[in-house]
């Protein structure tokens, strides 16, 4: 019989192996194991108490020593955010104080009652009384809770009046930030908003204890180390409870520097309202400096929202908003210059020697590359006959600088606008600056992996293809066409004021060449900008730049279908010919033409910014702020 | 397995509920009332087991609304996890112990078929591959081997020759080590030696010959340096040295042991009494309601309450072994000791970390720790120690 028979069977069986009933002999070691595991159990809590008992008692004059030195606390106190002025010292960006109430457990002699009046007096819905509730039970009786925050001045003065009723309620008053201009220098400044998960990454958290707000764009972020200040802290004692009993040693917080702007808000007003209902992006660049007198990009967003949380609806809104109220228009978007590009197409044709500027060339209704079919046309449907460099900028002749940048070649082209600043960025202090594009054989090999084709090269001449830039590209460039070629990296803060690398050209006159075609779009008779010519003078630029997206399933109504195909409108321009001190760009989107739409807006700001009053004054509605 | 309800007329004889009765004389009522009764009657429970650990919980609870700093909602919460975990106890006490060993086969394989898994394309959280995600539901696979793990064993070995033979020996000890090799590459070494010694503990009550032991005991000390320089990770081997010289890194690694031997020794004999420690309360001590939630207590009761608090873990050891002594089947009997000395093992890892003579591992004190997996596996277990205490079926009567 084998082992397993017999274990399988009822009966005891003798086995063969050591003649004994291994059930049985199993059954006796087992006891004889538990009683043994009995004594391990035993031993292991005698050695427990035994270390325990050593701690406790022979140690414990030592521990306790220990545990009292354990009871100082280091409490950080924030230091206050530094403010943002604008050039004439109007705050753009500032705290105030606002009020809360607090209510603390254990001094709360009557807790159901004091919050019964508290939900009368503020006006609080059940909901938050159950969350108020909670956070008092579940937090420690010595901690003020947050009842509610933003007091207005009759809720402050109702519970000032109840305070005899309210033991344990007391009012804290914070600083909180507040950007009086709402809009209208949304994307500039920025916005403070609570320290999220991404922000500890880039911080030392030793800083930002206690501090609840870091800057999330524009300036607020850009200046975040300049703006937040150091902290202080305070050394104190505490009780077994963590309460504090004495204040040992305070360390006051360095409150952070204050920045000036080289904004003006009212001409950053002006220029808003300019855009009217467009959407799209005004820069106003002082060409002596580099300053940026007014950044505006338009439909805005008002920042007041972002700073304590926006709530979950009103972010939605935003963001889904067709318009995308959150872009930056000014700096981040991208757009094809158009014509606008056209005085800098000029001087790098004369810089390679290949145009003469008093030379006439005749131009046609169209331009075709020899040996080729396709006909490049003219944005007039006859053409302009025969003109010189100055008629070619004037008119905004385009067969002429296709044949120009034809005969350039897009590596001579690519150079001299690389050169000029495009398609790099230009160094402004805000954070979210888009570089733009200026192509060339190598940038399509390695992006699209495809040779470049001389037909990409004569549309390049008027701005289109593949070239991108951000409006303030364009106000940089025409500062530098302003200036001769003199360049400055555009700022709003002094410290980031540099005289960049000047452009030199063969011949001086070549800078007076293109400025006096730009002169002439404004101030001749067949300028495309006629209509905006002013006591002073202006030289300037239109362009209009296709538009290549259209979403091809969006749903719009017919009349939104076909503002969205219009073209969009851009105008470069400075003032006064002789002496400039602005520099503008603008773009409207889907605004037309850029003789029609945006040079009347040019005109508008630069007759404010140089003191002039209009024909027709504008009536500009600044943004309401009062509220 | 059918639930089998015999009822009784409630008239006849000895049985009979009082005439009329407190509410009223429908007969029907009664015998409603007396088959209810007699299905209450069958719940299977071990009292003393119970009332021991009802104590301990009790305490814990004290003990971690102070560590909570004195949140009920923490209480309520936690008051809500132990009467759950009770009920689940009482759950599996009325499984037959049959079942537990029929499963075991099954629910072994699966689980290390898991642990495979787990290795192939586990989650990584806090740096050790120790989680499966099916999507809807991320757990630990080696959770569920603190229990497969002796059922296992001791289904293998009652099907054999008692004590266990060479080759029965040398499966066994295959069976354990194909499990604990993969909880270690995870790296969970604290899992990994809690599921080891549960193995360990049934061969050991099989009545495995000493010198199986002793050759055993050899190899640990042997496999000792081995594991230091191959197998235990930088951040394992930085809390054994620390063990040794807590004092040579205050602030990193030996902040724990220091902070918590702080506690334990300020608290003195009689303690600082309730509420009072203030180790705890001023955040010195990390983890209060969890693992070091023994340091809390006994800075706030002494040593004369760690003398009644491990009295009460000593007697649910002592209780459990006498379940597993007075146990007839052979498979049951080993589960039983087996699970009783894995709960000394978590009290002892636990109480030795916090006492300062065990490195730092990531093992709760039974009933006490704030945790919902790992009372769910001690709870499981004591169940399965009531149901071997009585050899019935479900809710039957009693053998």
């Amino acid at each position: 019989m084998s082992i397993r028979d017999a274990w399988r069977s009822t009966e005891p069986v003798r086995l063969e192996d050591h003649g004994v009933d291994t059930r049985h002999q199993a059954r006796q070691i087992f006891r004889r194991r538990i009683l043994l595991a009995a004594f391990i159990a035993l031993a292991v809590f005698a050695i427990l108490l035994w270390r325990a008992a050593f701690l406790q008692v022979d140690r414990h004059a030592h521990f306790s020593e220990l545990a009292e030195s354990n009871r100082t606390r280091t409490l950080v106190i924030p230091p206050e955010r530094g403010r943002i002025f604008d050039d004439a010292g109007r705050v753009v960006a500032d705290n105030i104080a606002t009020f809360q109430v607090q209510i603390t457990r254990e001094d709360a002699t009557n807790l159901k009652q004091e919050l019964t009046i508290l939900q009368e007096v503020l006006n609080l819905d059940d909901d938050t009384m159950n969350d108020l509730r909670e956070r008092i039970r579940f937090g420690r009786s010595f901690d003020p809770m947050l009842v509610k925050s933003d007091l207005t001045p009759f809720e402050m003065a109702k519970i000032a009046q109840l305070q005899p009723w309210l033991p344990g309620v007391e009012i804290h008053s914070s600083l909180k930030r507040v950007y009086p201009y709402r809009q209208l220098l949304a994307h500039v400044v920025g916005y403070v908003g609570r320290i999220n998960v991404a922000d500890l990454k880039r911080i030392n958290p030793d800083v930002y204890q206690g501090t609840q707000y870091i800057g999330k764009s524009g300036i607020e972020r850009q200046y975040e180390d300049v703006l937040h200040g150091t902290p202080g802290h305070k050394d104190v004692e505490v009780d077994a409870l963590g309460r504090v009993v004495k204040v040992l040693n305070i360390v006051r917080p360095i409150p952070g520097k204050d920045i000036h702007l080289s904004l003006d808000v009212p001409l950053q007003g002006i220029a808003a309202a300019a855009l009217g209902a467009f959407s799209g992006a005004v820069v106003v660049e002082d060409p002596r400096t580099g300053a940026i007198k007014a950044m505006v990009s338009r439909p805005s967003f008002d920042p007041n929202l972002f700073v304590d949380g926006i709530s979950q609806k009103n972010y939605k809104a935003l963001l889904d908003d067709p318009e995308r109220p959150l872009f930056d228009r000014a700096m981040t978007a991208t757009y094809p210059p158009g014509s606008t590009i056209k005085p800098v197409m000029a001087l790098a044709g004369l810089q390679a020697g290949i145009v003469d500027p008093n030379k006439k060339f005749f131009a046609g209704p169209y331009f075709q590359i020899p040996g080729d079919e396709h006909r490049y046309r003219d944005w007039q449907r006859w053409g302009h006959g025969w003109v010189t460099l100055d008629d070619a900028i004037t008119q905004s002749c385009d067969v002429y600088f296709y044949d120009l940048a034809f005969r350039l070649g897009i590596d001579k082209l690519h150079q001299f606008l690389t050169e000029f600043g495009l398609g790099a960025k230009t160094g402004i202090d805000l954070p979210g600056e888009s570089s733009g594009l200026v192509p060339s054989r190598e940038w399509k090999r390695k992006t699209k992996n495809q040779a470049w084709y001389p037909g990409e090269t004569v549309i390049a001449g008027i701005g289109q293809g593949y070239m991108l830039t951000t409006i303030l590209q364009l106000a940089q460039t025409t500062a530098t066409l302003a200036e001769s070629g003199k360049r400055f990296r555009p700022w709003l803060v002094k410290t980031n004021e540099l005289a960049e690398p000047s452009i030199v050209m063969n011949h001086a006159s070549y800078w007076n060449d293109v400025r006096h075609g730009m002169f002439d779009v404004v101030n001749s008779p067949k300028g495309t900008a006629r209509r905006i010519a002013a006591p002073y003078l202006i030289a300037g630029k239109t362009g209009t730049a296709q538009v290549f997206t259209v979403a091809q399933n969006a749903r719009y109504n017919a009349k939104a279908l076909a503002q969205k195909l219009h073209d969009h409108a851009l105008f470069i321009g400075f003032a006064p010919y002789d002496d400039p001190r602005i520099a503008v760009a603008i773009i409207a989107e889907h605004g037309g033409s850029g003789a029609g739409t945006t040079a009347p807006m040019a005109r508008k700001i630069m007759d404010y910014a140089l003191g002039y009053q209009a024909k027709a004054p504008v009536k500009i509605e600044l943004i309401n702020h009062g509220d | 397995m059918a639930i089998k309800l015999i009822r009784k007329r409630a008239t006849s004889g000895g049985e009979r509920l009082h005439r009329g009765g407190p509410l009223g004389g429908s007969a029907r009522w009664q015998q409603k009332a007396a088959s209810i009764l007699a299905v209450i009657r069958r719940i299977n429970y071990d009292p003393v087991l119970l009332f021991f650990l009802m104590l301990i919980a009790a305490i814990g609870l004290v003990a971690g609304y102070s560590a909570s700093e004195q949140s009920v909602v923490w209480v309520e919460k936690s008051a809500f996890r132990f009467a759950l975990a009770f009920l689940l106890m009482l759950a599996i006490a009325q499984i037959p112990q049959r079942f537990f060993f029929t499963i075991a086969p099954w629910l072994f394989g699966f689980v290390v078929l898991l642990l495979v898994a787990v290795y192939l394309f586990g989650d990584i959280g806090k740096g050790a591959r120790r989680w499966l995600d099916l999507g809807f539901i991320r757990f630990q696979p080696a959770e569920f081997l603190k229990l497969g793990m002796p059922m296992m064993l001791a289904w293998f070995l009652a099907k054999r020759p008692l004590p266990p033979r060479f080759l029965d020996v040398l499966i066994a000890l295959m069976l354990i080590a194909i499990p604990t090799i993969l909880i270690i590459l995870q790296p969970d070494l604290g899992t990994a030696i809690l599921v080891m010694m549960a193995g360990i503990f049934v061969l050991f009550f099989a009545g495995l010959s000493w010198w199986y032991v002793l050759a055993f005991v050899l190899a640990v000390s042997a496999a000792a340096p081995m594991m230091w320089f191959y197998v235990m990770h930088d951040y394992q081997k930085e809390r054994v040295l620390t063990l040794f010289n807590p004092m040579a890194d205050p602030l990193g690694a030996g902040y724990h042991t220091i902070q918590s031997m702080i506690a334990i020794g300020s608290g003195g004999i009689w303690g600082k009494g309730w509420l009072q420690g203030t180790q705890s309360h001023l955040n010195f001590l990390p983890e209060g309601t969890t693992d070091f939630i023994l340091a809390v207590y006994a800075e706030e009761f002494g040593l004369m309450g760690l003398i009644i608090l491990f009295s009460l873990y000593l007697a649910v050891i002592w209780r459990g072994l006498m379940i597993a002594a007075y146990a007839e089947s052979t498979a049951g009997r080993m589960l039983a000791a087996a699970i009783s000395m894995t709960f000394l093992v978590y009290v002892f890892v636990n109480a030795g970390m916090v006492i300062g003579i065990l490195p730092v591992v990531g093992v709760p004190l039974p009933l006490m720790s704030y945790g919902g997996t790992a009372l769910v596996t001690i709870m499981i277990a004591l169940g399965m120690l009531m149901s071997i205490r009585t050899q019935r079926s479900f809710l039957g009567h009693e053998r």
